[in-house]
């Protein structure tokens, strides 16, 4: 299997505190792969490193066979139409509709008619389980879940073969949560994603995710599958594990 | 909720501590102060009953823990008598809570010289961080100069509305009064010594000059100075921004330069109207209070204010824009993850750019008179 991206040895610094000090991982293609632990271990500082949104201070991250450190600017913006990104509260650009927020990325780097471009919208937005009639309401106007499916549908608009999601099913009800779940198997399996999320949901994780990263003590302490899990005689892993259920 | 009581009595030797009623946090004080009214050196034994307490809150439970290690550290020999259940859950709960956390940590105390040098350390950071924006402004306008497909003149010509055209009325409105008020002020002065005429020069070079320039910038920055702050501010908070980024739109490209853009453009037009409308107001109050007829008044401006005058006041304009927008902008992407930074920036935004206004126009002046201009 390829890899599609590859952390070797990464360490962040805020200050004084060391936040990751020597992190591997790597994620194959095609697979749902989650990033867990404990509050403030730096899951979310992780992912934001991944997609370029924060320095690392020592190490190397890989994507597509891209090496981030000293990118040069034009395959920096190449990566990025490769990869899509779902933010906690959806971060929907608030001076558009949702229809004009999941366009925008067509408008911007495609040279597609208007019509065609509707087109692409109205079949996103359908895709990820919101009515047509939604679409030309403000990002204020609707609810969290909904904002959770238009920026899915945003990160989804240009077809990536990467999908960051952070904590994709926080904040919805248990029925959005598992709607939201297998939205995203079915996403997979229809358009061949390889997705990354961090997530606290234990019913999304084990329905979702084909392997895991605990991340522990600035370290990845465990990855692997989740029957893997199951038998990790680590304690921390098996406490970590039995406090989530 | 005050029904409790404690009894304090002696049997032989002994002092019985007999709480009764419900013990919440109202009245620990109490209770408080009704124990070091008792002298307990000279007890070698204490009995602390809790039979007849009905309910107990944590707050009391830590308080009667507190006293019982105080007791135990005096070697004194203390004993609870108690029979519910809850009671004694929320004691041992209590109890072992206290043997598991550790202290608060007290606030660090800083020493003066500490706190100075954090402050010019602080200021210093920023400095480098405004350079910085700045050194990136500046690789973005190449990269953004390229090609003429890269200018967003959707965006430039949205800014140019809301912060040009939508400013207009009230610019018009302040310049007009600022005109008749010096106008107003100085013709009393100038009737003394029968040199109404003058009025048409000193009102033509210091508007021209000086005020319709200055005006329009404090106006301009306390109205889309802050609103520049506010609304690149709100985008960092709801982590538009980064939604950004990952998508492969530099917010200096889509938002930034924009802005700068518009205002550099629309300045130089808000200060001609300034000019007018400045200058009417004048002429109103010379032809009202110092008989200088609109006709009259039109000739001697005519003879007597230089062109010069005027190019330089709408010079000033792109400059004091580049500054403004740049200033707005710098604070709305320092705003932190918190919405209080969103009320700190932009009032930061609003007086550090008229303070740098003020401190171009200054330099403006000392330059453009040495030049001779």
């Amino acid at each position: 299997m390829d890899k599609v991206i590859e952390v070797k040895d990464v360490k962040t610094v805020f200050g004084t505190r060391v936040v990751h000090d020597g992190l591997n991982l790597c994620v194959n293609r095609g697979e749902i792969y989650g990033l867990l632990g404990p509050s403030g271990c730096g899951k979310t500082t992780l992912l934001r490193e991944i997609v370029m949104l924060q320095e690392f201070h020592g190490g190397s991250i890989k994507i597509l066979g891209d090496e981030l450190n000293g990118i040069s600017h034009s395959k920096a913006q190449k990566l990025r139409r490769e990869w899509g990104v779902l933010f906690q509260a959806g971060a929907l650009f608030s001076s558009l509709t949702i229809a004009q927020n999941i366009a925008l990325p067509l408008v911007e780097y495609s040279d597609l008619s208007q019509k065609m471009i509707n087109e692409i919208v109205e079949f996103k937005i359908n895709l990820v389980g919101l009515k047509s009639a939604d679409a030309n309401l403000y990002p204020s106007q609707i609810s969290g879940g909904m904002k959770k499916k238009s920026g899915l549908a945003r990160a989804l608009a240009m077809d990536p073969k990467l999908l960051f999601l952070d904590e994709p099913t926080s904040g919805l009800d248990p029925i959005s949560a598992r709607d939201f779940d297998s939205l995203i198997l079915k996403l997979r399996d229809l358009l061949g994603l390889t997705i990354v999320m961090v997530s606290h949901d234990l019913q999304s994780i084990y329905d979702t995710l084909d392997r895991i990263a605990i991340i522990d003590n600035k370290k990845i302490a465990f990855e692997g599958t989740l029957d893997e899990v199951a038998s990790a005689k680590s304690e921390f892993i098996q406490t970590f594990f039995s406090d989530l259920k | 909720m005050n029904n409790y009581a404690l009894s304090i009595s002696f049997i032989d030797n002994k002092l019985l501590l007999k709480f009764s009623g419900e013990l919440s946090l109202y009245s620990i004080t109490t209770l408080q102060k009704q124990l070091n009214t008792q002298n307990i050196l000279k007890i070698k034994d204490i009995q602390i009953d809790l039979e007849e307490v009905c309910f107990i809150d944590t707050a009391t439970a830590i308080f009667i823990n507190n006293l019982l290690i105080k007791y135990e550290k005096l070697d004194i020999k203390v004993s609870v008598n108690l029979n519910s259940k809850d009671i004694k859950d929320t004691l041992e709960l209590v109890k072992n809570q206290k043997l598991h956390s550790d202290k608060l940590p007290s606030p660090d105390k800083e020493s003066f010289l500490y706190s100075v040098g954090k402050y010019i350390y602080i200021y210093y950071i920023s400095l480098l961080s405004f350079l910085n924006f700045l050194g990136n402004l500046f690789t973005t306008k190449i990269y953004y100069l390229k090609s003429i497909k890269n200018i967003r003149f959707k965006e430039i010509a949205f800014e140019i509305n809301e912060s040009g055209v939508k400013a207009l009325p009230i610019i018009s409105l302040t310049s007009f009064l600022i005109g008749l008020v010096v106008a107003y002020q100085s013709s009393y002065q100038l009737k003394i010594y029968g040199a109404n005429i003058f009025l048409v020069d000193m009102l033509g070079i210091s508007i021209l000059r000086e005020l319709a320039p200055l005006i329009t910038a404090i106006v301009i920055a306390g109205r889309s100075g802050s609103a520049f702050t506010a609304q690149i501010g709100a985008m960092k908070i709801t982590e538009e921004l980064d939604a950004m980024r990952t998508m492969g739109f530099d917010p200096y490209i889509f938002l930034v330069m924009p802005r700068i853009l518009a205002l550099m453009l629309v300045m130089p037009i808000l200060i001609f109207v300034a000019d007018m409308m400045g200058v009417l107001g004048g002429m109103l109050v010379a032809s009202l209070d110092l008989q200088i007829t609109p006709t009259l008044f039109i000739d001697r401006f005519n003879e007597v204010v230089a062109p010069k005058h005027f190019f330089i006041g709408i010079l000033k304009g792109p400059f004091f824009a580049f500054l403004i927008a740049t200033i707005g902008i710098y604070r709305g992407l320092m705003v932190k993850n918190d919405t209080q930074s969103i009320g700190f920036n932009t009032t930061k935004s609003v007086v550090e750019s008229i303070f740098a206004v003020i401190i171009c126009d200054a330099i403006f002046s000392i330059v453009f008179t040495n030049l001779g201009i």
